[in-house]
């Protein structure tokens, strides 16, 4: 851990601050935003952009430190593939318990939206 | 340098945990408190990762990869339960 | 001849690889072994799997894929700290949260997919729903004044590009 080059330790450094503050400025939208529809855009997207450059950090420190790991990349890989998906769900979830509400816009076809209308 | 802002890190990443652990009590409905579950998990796959890189060693890695698969499951299992009461049909 | 052998052995050449690669990685390692035992299960998966990978997406220019992902990875960033900046220094009230509907020119479901994964990693925009007919797309903006705009903008930016990718 002590012979690396000054430049990566900066470079770690750096991307821990940034992924550190993005997955503290997710979780505080969670608990600031005041509607569950708003509450969705803070954590599905600044945690995974957090989370990520936390595992790029990680990456780059065991590289420099000599045991080359690149497995981190699955993990990034998987978040950044199931983020859009869990985010749709909830999002559904909550769709589904404000049914019937007013101020959703009407789709142009006359079968209406894909949630309400499965049983 | 890197220690000091390890300290940093887990010690924001760990408020962040605190933070959605506070939605998950209040979260006044379901869904919200499947977000902050949600949520939970990825900060806690980023947790894990830093204590990997705190004690130098690779062996989290697994279990931050089995983590993320869990979670994942876990929410959309969670949605679906809310969203058709069934979850496999 | 051949070309029909190949493709019942090799179904899907992309998962293969991705199969290899995923392998590799997991196992942390680039020796003979991994990269042959990896191999072996990119052939047999696809081979076990290929009843339920009816049609193949046709990608007509996979390098245009790429240059796409680089791009929406870049949108990433950069949007994830306009949202960061709303969050943390816009009050509730100031915020203008919006429906906005968009009508879809894509039709292969895989397109749609990306397009809707898309929207919902770049922050700002959540994709919430398909109409029924799979023809449009509802997506909620957690702060849009104008939601003409940001229809336009995924449309010019995101939507136009997988058309070509794809179409």
């Amino acid at each position: 851990m002590t012979d690396i080059p000054f430049l990566i330790d900066i470079l770690v450094a750096t991307l821990l601050i940034i992924g550190a503050t993005f997955t503290l400025i997710g979780s505080y939208g969670l608990l600031k935003l005041d509607q569950p529809m708003k509450r969705l855009h803070a954590p599905t997207k600044a945690s995974t952009l957090g989370v990520g450059s936390l595992l790029l950090a990680s990456m780059i420190h065991a590289f420099a430190s000599g045991e080359s790991s690149l497995h981190e990349l699955l993990v990034m890989a998987f978040l950044f593939v199931t983020a859009p998906i869990s985010g749709n769900f909830i999002a559904k979830v909550h769709l589904h318990r404000q049914r019937g509400g007013k101020e959703l816009p009407a789709p142009p076809a006359e079968d209406g939206w894909a949630t309400y209308s499965e049983k | 340098m890197i220690d000091t802002v390890l300290y940093f890190a887990i010690g924001a990443v760990g408020l962040a945990q605190l933070l959605a652990m506070v939605r998950l009590v209040i979260g006044p409905h379901t869904g919200d408190r499947i977000l902050a579950l949600d949520t939970m998990v990825i900060n806690a796959i980023g947790l894990i990762i830093l204590l990997g890189m705190f004690w130098g060693t690779q062996i989290y890695f697994e279990s931050a990869l089995i983590f993320a698969m869990l979670g994942f499951v876990s929410t959309v299992a969670l949605a679906r339960f809310v969203l058709r009461g069934d979850i496999i049909e | 001849m051949p070309l029909r052998l190949t493709r019942k052995l090799l179904p899907h050449p992309l998962l293969s690889t991705l199969l290899v690669i995923v392998w590799c990685l997991l196992i942390n390692d680039l020796s003979l072994g991994t990269v042959v035992f990896g191999a072996i299960l990119g052939l047999l998966i696809p081979i076990s799997t290929a009843a339920y990978w009816p049609d193949r997406p046709k990608i007509t220019r996979p390098w245009r894929l790429v240059s796409y992902m680089l791009l929406v990875i870049w949108d990433i960033m950069v949007a994830n700290v306009q949202v960061a900046m709303i969050v943390l220094f816009k009050r509730n009230d100031d915020m203008a949260p919006n429906w906005v509907l968009i009508p879809l020119d894509l039709r292969s479901p895989e397109a749609i997919t990306l397009l809707a994964g898309t929207i919902t990693l770049t922050p700002g925009t959540v994709s919430t729903d398909l109409s029924a007919d799979g023809r449009a797309l509802l997506v909620h903006a957690l702060d849009a004044a104008d939601p003409e705009a940001v229809r336009d903008d995924i449309k010019t930016r995101y939507e136009r590009r997988l058309k070509e990718i794809f179409e």
